[in-house]
């Protein structure tokens, strides 16, 4: 039989509700649990899986005790349910370390301004407020290891000289940045040599403000976590842009330094670097040189993650269509300006999840420094537990450090999704 | 549609002498000559592979030659990055790929390299911006990005974005041939506008009722050489070479 080809429509057809079992709350379960046997029988399982996770955990967690002596105690009391009272013993020694206990509202108050001072960096709505992320990082120093205000201040001061200086000099009398940077940077080492000092003392003498010094051992806890996790970040972002750029660098010198550097670093395992920080630097500074430990850390943690960074970036600048770089050159930006306006703000849009998986990645990272006897919640936990009032406990710390280390890491995970859901242009 | 050969000018805009370059050993371009003066529209034809992509790159650096001298605007193309970045910004490029900025709209687009590399005030430049994109007709599609756009539409906010550095040469590189057929005509029809403004261009193009309707001088290419170089009429009507012949008769069709 031979069907017929040409066809008209005889009828307009209106368009109507979709079925009710697509739509709603029974839709959404149709289409996401329950598409095919293989989805429904894995639904199942899982739900079985939570079920008896939870079966046990939340009565253990619930009927925890909170105000027993020691870990004894509680196991008299009732061994099947949790011991907390570990933690309202020794909440502020994770927190705080070894940190003056007349002294906490200072890491407290350091704290608070650290969420103060990120909000004008994620959310560009409160740009205005920058200048409080700029004075934060002297403000913070200045808190946690007290001693003179003047001594902190002295570093803006002079900085803030030097970029008044060269600016002027661009603005009035050099057209040359290379020749004005390099006065510039004279000017402020002459500054840092040979008037900081005095200029302290005599600030000192006119206005002393300074709060009792802590010395960086007395540093612990969260507090730690927190200093070397932060640091690592916010300095380790810019160099590994850079080391990513001189990668890519024309000039084989530049090239090659950051290929050695980046495949060096990474070719290291952290604890080793950290090592190296706690032990061997010793032998090569001069003798009696006190290089503070917390900032060797800190310094390690960053080149470590930097490393990361760079390769990260990297690839980020290589998902770009060569396209860009000639759309841009072809305008008359410079280098340096369409690294900054076009290469860059979409390189680090692709990368952004492996960025925020290095950040993450180097703020557990963080619970390394214990092996080198800082006093880090992890490091705290072994000396808490060598304590014979909690010999024995497991469980109860580390839940709680790693439910600490787990509200951060998540709150940097969310903010890079709705960060990703903001920068989409396309459609 | 009559020409409009008024324009021409006396003054030399481009001037291209002994130019060779070379891909590691292969010889792309070979003895380039070429003059091309104020107010000239030049159509650029060839095979694939010709080297006619490669000779427009030349003439903003986006590709170095190796012998032989590119003088643009009075000032001669070497190493030295400040004519060059110079050079760039008077001298406008349409790319096939259209190669819009994603992460800006098409005003940022449009108002970026005037912004950074003329210093212009932001407000001015938004000005011109938008005179440019009432241009190409597509001002309404100033705050949208180019991901939202048709290929049309992202071609023609390419062109306004060169448009707006104010250009005194432009150069176009087969900018239509990423393009479905009903998209070409209207990209095609801004540049017919440029060119009767008197505007001077250069492109590649296959095109070749465009190159007829506004090219003064068509130049063939083949194998890094400017094969043969004529008035468009006399170019169609009686090609000289034979190499000339061929491509027409595969181009135009039988
Ligand atoms: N970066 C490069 N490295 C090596 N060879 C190249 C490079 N760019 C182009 N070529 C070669 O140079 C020759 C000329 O290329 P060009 O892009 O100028 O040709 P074209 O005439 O524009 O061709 P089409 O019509 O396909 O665009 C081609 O053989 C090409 O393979
Ligand atoms: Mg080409």
């Amino acid at each position: 039989m031979i069907t017929k080809i040409a066809f008209v429509r005889k009828k307009e057809i209106p368009p109507s509700a979709p079925p009710i079992t697509e739509v709603g709350l029974i839709g959404w379960l149709r289409q996401n649990l329950f598409s095919s046997w293989l989805n429904s029988t894995l639904t199942v399982l899982s739900v079985y899986f939570i079920v008896i996770m939870l079966w046990d955990f939340i009565p253990w967690a619930y009927g925890g005790h909170w105000n027993t002596k020691s870990l004894r105690e509680c196991l008299d009391l009732d061994p099947d349910v949790a011991c907390f009272s570990v933690l309202t013993a020794r909440w502020k020694q994770l927190l705080f370390g070894l940190y003056p206990a007349e002294e906490y509202w200072r890491p407290t108050l350091t704290f608070i301004f650290l969420l103060l001072a990120i909000v004008p960096i994620l959310f560009p709505k409160f740009f205005r407020f920058f200048w409080f992320s700029i004075i934060y990082p002297g403000l913070a120093v200045w808190l946690l290891w007290g001693g003179s205000f003047w001594s902190i201040s002295i570093v803006y001061i002079g900085l803030t000289l030097g970029a008044l200086f060269f600016l002027t000099l661009i603005r009035r009398y050099l057209k040359n940045y290379m020749i004005a940077a390099i006065l510039a940077f004279l000017f402020t080492a002459v500054f840092f040599l040979f008037i900081s000092n005095p200029l302290v003392g005599l600030l000192n003498v006119i206005l002393p403000i300074s709060l009792p010094f802590v010395e960086s051992l007395k540093m612990g806890g969260f507090t730690l976590s927190l200093i070397v996790g932060v640091t690592g970040i916010v300095a380790s972002f810019p160099i590994g842009i850079l080391l990513a750029l001189g990668r890519q660098s024309n000039l084989p010198v530049i090239k090659m330094i950051c290929v050695g550097f980046i495949e060096f670093i990474r070719g290291v395992p952290l604890i080793t670097l950290l090592f190296v920080a706690s032990v061997l630097l010793n032998y090569f500074l001069p003798p009696g040189t006190n290089f503070d430990i917390v900032l060797r850390v800190v310094i390690m943690v960053t080149l470590f993650s930097a490393a990361y960074m760079a390769e990260v970036i990297r690839g980020g600048l290589a998902g770009l269509p060569l396209g860009q770089h000639e759309a841009s050159a072809s305008l008359g930006l410079t280098y340096w300006q369409s690294q900054r306006l076009i290469i860059m703000p979409q390189a680090l849009k692709i990368s952004i999840p492996g960025i925020v998986n290095t950040f993450i990645g180097l703020f557990k990272d963080t619970t390394l420094v214990s092996i080198i006897s800082l006093r880090d919640p992890v490091g705290l936990a072994s000396t808490i537990r060598a304590d014979q009032k909690w010999n024995g406990i497991y469980w109860e710390l580390y839940v709680a450090i790693g439910l600490m280390f787990f509200i951060f890491c998540w709150g940097m995970s969310q903010y890079s999704q709705y960060l990703e859901r903001k920068l989409k242009t396309d459609k | 549609m009559e020409k409009t050969k008024i324009n021409i000018t006396d003054e030399v805009a481009i001037h291209i002498s002994d130019m060779n370059k070379w891909f590691g050993n292969f010889h792309v371009l070979r003895d380039i000559n070429l003059e091309v003066r104020r107010g000239e529209r030049i159509v650029v034809c060839g095979p694939s592979g010709s080297g006619k992509s490669t000779l427009i790159r030349c003439i903003n650096r986006l590709e170095e030659h190796q012998k032989g001298s590119i003088i643009v605007d009075g000032t001669e193309l070497t190493t030295d990055l400040k004519n060059i970045d110079k050079i760039r910004s008077e001298v406008g490029m349409v790319f096939q790929h259209f190669n819009l900025f994603p992460h800006l709209t098409t005003l940022e687009n449009c108002t970026l390299a005037p912004m950074w590399v003329r210093e212009t005030p932001e407000k001015e430049a938004t000005e011109i911006a938008m005179e440019m994109l009432e241009k190409v007709k597509i001002p309404e599609q100033a705050h949208k990005y180019p991901g939202q756009l048709s290929g049309g539409q992202q071609q023609r906010v390419a062109i306004a974005r060169s448009l707006c550095m104010k250009p005194r040469i432009m150069l176009f590189d087969e900018v239509t041939s990423a393009l479905d057929p009903e998209m070409i005509k209207e990209v095609l029809d801004t540049m017919i506008q440029l060119a009767e403004e008197g505007m001077t261009m250069i492109c590649v193009t296959h095109e070749m009722g465009f190159a007829r309707q506004v090219a003064d001088r068509v130049i063939f290419m083949d194998d890094g050489q400017i094969v043969e170089q004529n008035e468009p009429e006399e170019f169609f009507k009686n090609p000289k070479s034979d190499r000339t012949k061929l491509f027409l008769s595969q181009i135009l069709g039988h």
